[in-house]
């Protein structure tokens, strides 16, 4: 089974490049030269000393002691919490700010939910001096305050879009009809693993130093580059294939996908796509949708805000669909109480969206010679009021 | 590709208006209303919008009538029943406009069939990808007699041009400009350099005008460089203003054709 993108732009069943035409000559040029930029040497050695002496990287992975001991098994942390700016979002604006510099674009464009990729944004487009417009649903602007702030510290111009329900889905819409009415100048960074191809991929390939780095970072610690499971959270599902990227060929290593269930699955308000969804075209590709039976796309719930997306990406949709990946979900709660939980075994506060992945531990035994690596997506710095508000049992 | 559309084009080569409307806006069962009051006013061409929740190549206007209408609760299934008597009140090409996925969830084949039971001559879906066309969806569309419609845009390669040609049964949608539909003003210099560039290329499909064409001083100025235009955004204003929706969709299409309104 192949996991990697084909020819045509399509992971299975998945992907390819729905646009319209008024699109297509953005998209065949990004086509045409990501690769070739992205493997030049020049760009190799700018993007890896960006992400040395700026993010932070490599992140540690680090062996949580007192969790392994909670659940009798070998619980090591990807520390992606640990970049600059707070999350792995970084890794790929970072990269995609510098592939938008070598194909002479002057304007950048991002859409973003709890406001973590726009910051990401906002930061490399000061850092290169770039213009940099975000669009925000008008609803998480007004629940994401402090990151909207930081933005706009940060220089970038915040739009509200305040179409539909005002979240992710219609600011992603916005930041698409903005790059429909802008397609010369201007480069849209897409914030996870989804649109037309070829975005999932070239994201994909952004964020995939995370396992290039668990690779080297488990080989010294267990003596093998291989864990026995990766786990990760799935919005679009940017952290999760960055931490299954390296691994994808390597079946003895099985990764498990993370899922919002919001207040339950079939409670009307939840976000696990893969349990909701079925084959559909959103936002530039065929993926797997949540969705009225007419083909109307349906507004996912998830306490965080980095996950309620109504798709994943199209390589999680093939991951799902050739069951190469185990999708798990989540309740609010579970997160909520696994987030605390870290926070007082380990003294990490994490974002929420990781909280989903770590309560896996509550749902599933390991093996005590099992390793199991977590990416622990970003910090919990932008959840603290809604820990605080949080009504724990 | 025999049917109304192309028919038309045998005949008909100049001045040919096409109007847009969204199913269900502004009320849920004003189709056929809408539809003949238009055919009758003297537009050449009708195109159905089929609402979608997340209209992405879609100014605000027809946005805010796709919202309208999926919240009047307009859906396919719904449509296809109130066009089973289209051809016993609309006489003019029909084509349904809108974006992929409803028409994926409802099945091609059964969507296709629909459409040509009850008199639709041809499909516009701006997100349907050339590939896609190729590989799947041109034998449905064919053997069920429904024209297709590709859109072009000042960006798009003379190469890819020539494909839209080759690919296309029916006209080829010329965006007026890089932009979402509903954008306004008057038509400038550089944009006929453009419609002349694509006039002189000869191409085998009549070509009609899109996205900015508003008003009478509009669409004469596109049909001088092609063979007709296609209003959208503008007529839905009128729609969501109406209070005599047969009065008013006469005045707007006589208006725009420069003919004598009698009020």
């Amino acid at each position: 089974m192949n996991y990697q993108v084909d020819t045509r732009g399509y992971y299975g069943d998945f992907g390819g490049a729905f646009i319209p035409e008024i699109l297509h000559p953005n998209i065949e040029e990004l086509k045409a030269q990501y690769l070739d930029i992205m493997q030049s040497s020049d760009f190799r050695a700018e993007f890896d000393s960006l992400l040395k002496d700026y993010v932070g990287r490599p992140t540690p992975l680090y062996f949580a002691k007192r969790m392994s001991k909670k659940y009798q098994t070998n619980v090591y942390l990807k520390r992606e919490d640990l970049n600059h700016t707070g999350a792995h979002k970084i890794n790929n604006t970072i990269g995609q700010i510098l592939l938008a510099k070598r194909l002479g674009k002057q304007k950048i464009i991002a859409e973003t939910g709890a406001g973590q990729h726009g910051v990401a944004t906002a930061t490399v487009c000061a850092l290169m001096d770039i213009e940099c417009i975000v669009y925000m649903g008008k609803i998480d602007m007004a629940r994401q305050r402090p990151n909207v702030e930081r933005m706009r510290l940060l220089g970038a111009k915040v739009v509200p879009a305040t179409s539909g329900s005002q979240t992710l889905k219609d600011a992603t819409n916005e930041a698409m009809r903005h790059w429909i009415n802008h397609p010369t100048d201007t480069h849209y960074i897409i914030g996870s693993v989804v649109g037309p191809h070829p975005y999932p991929d070239m994201v994909a390939r952004f964020q995939s130093v995370i396992s290039e780095e668990m690779k080297t970072q488990l080989l010294e610690k267990t003596g093998s580059e291989n864990p026995d499971y990766v786990i990760a959270c799935v919005g679009g599902g940017s952290n999760a294939m960055g931490a299954f990227y390296h691994y994808l060929d390597r079946p003895e290593v099985r990764l498990i996908a993370v899922e919002a269930a919001g207040k339950g699955v079939d409670t009307g308000e939840s976000a696990a796509t893969t349990q909701l969804g079925k084959p559909g075209v959103l936002h530039g590709s065929k993926t797997i949708l949540m969705q009225t039976s007419d083909g109307q796309v349906v507004e996912p719930y998830s306490i965080s805000a980095g996950l309620d997306y109504p798709g994943i990406g199209p390589a999680h949709a093939h991951l799902f669909a050739s069951g190469r990946a185990e999708f798990m979900s989540v309740t609010d709660r579970d997160a909520m109480e696994a987030g605390r939980l870290l926070c007082r075994t380990e003294g990490i506060i994490p974002a929420i969206e990781s909280s989903h992945a770590l309560a896996v531990f509550e749902q599933r035994k390991f093996a005590p010679d099992e390793v199991v690596v977590l990416n622990l997506s970003g910090r919990g710095d932008k959840d603290l009021q809604t820990y605080i508000d949080y009504e724990f049992e | 590709m025999n049917n109304r559309l192309t028919n038309l084009f045998t005949h008909k080569k100049e001045n040919l208006l096409a109007i847009y409307f969204t199913a269900g806006f502004p009320a849920l069962d004003q189709t056929i209303e809408i539809a003949k009051a238009t055919a009758e006013a003297g537009a050449d061409i009708i195109e159905i919008g089929m609402p979608f929740s997340d209209p992405v190549a879609d100014g605000e206007t027809i946005q805010q009538s796709n919202q309208q209408a999926l919240d009047n609760g307009m859906h396919l299934e719904l449509l296809f029943s109130q066009l089973a008597n289209l051809r016993k009140e609309v006489e003019v090409p029909v084509l349904l406009m809108g974006y992929l996925n409803p028409v994926m969830q409802f099945g091609l084949e059964k969507f296709c069939q629909k459409a040509a039971e009850v008199g639709v001559d041809g499909l516009i879906l701006p997100d349907l990808p050339m590939q896609e066309y190729e590989e799947t969806y041109r034998p449905v569309f064919e053997q069920h007699n429904l024209s297709n419609v590709f859109l072009m845009t000042p960006q798009t390669s003379e190469e890819r041009i020539r494909k839209i040609d080759a690919l296309t049964n029916g006209f080829i949608y010329v965006m007026s400009s890089a932009s979402t539909t509903g954008k306004t003003g008057a038509i400038s210099t550089e944009q006929e350099a453009y419609f002349e560039r694509v006039a002189k290329m000869k191409l085998k499909n009549p070509r009609l005008i899109g996205f900015g064409i508003s008003d009478n001083a509009s669409f004469s100025k596109a049909c001088q460089h092609a063979n007709g235009a296609i209003i959208g955004s503008a007529f839905i204003k009128t729609l969501a203003q109406s209070q005599q929706l047969n009065k008013d969709i006469g005045t707007f299409i006589k208006t725009v054709k420069g003919e004598t309104v009698l009020s």
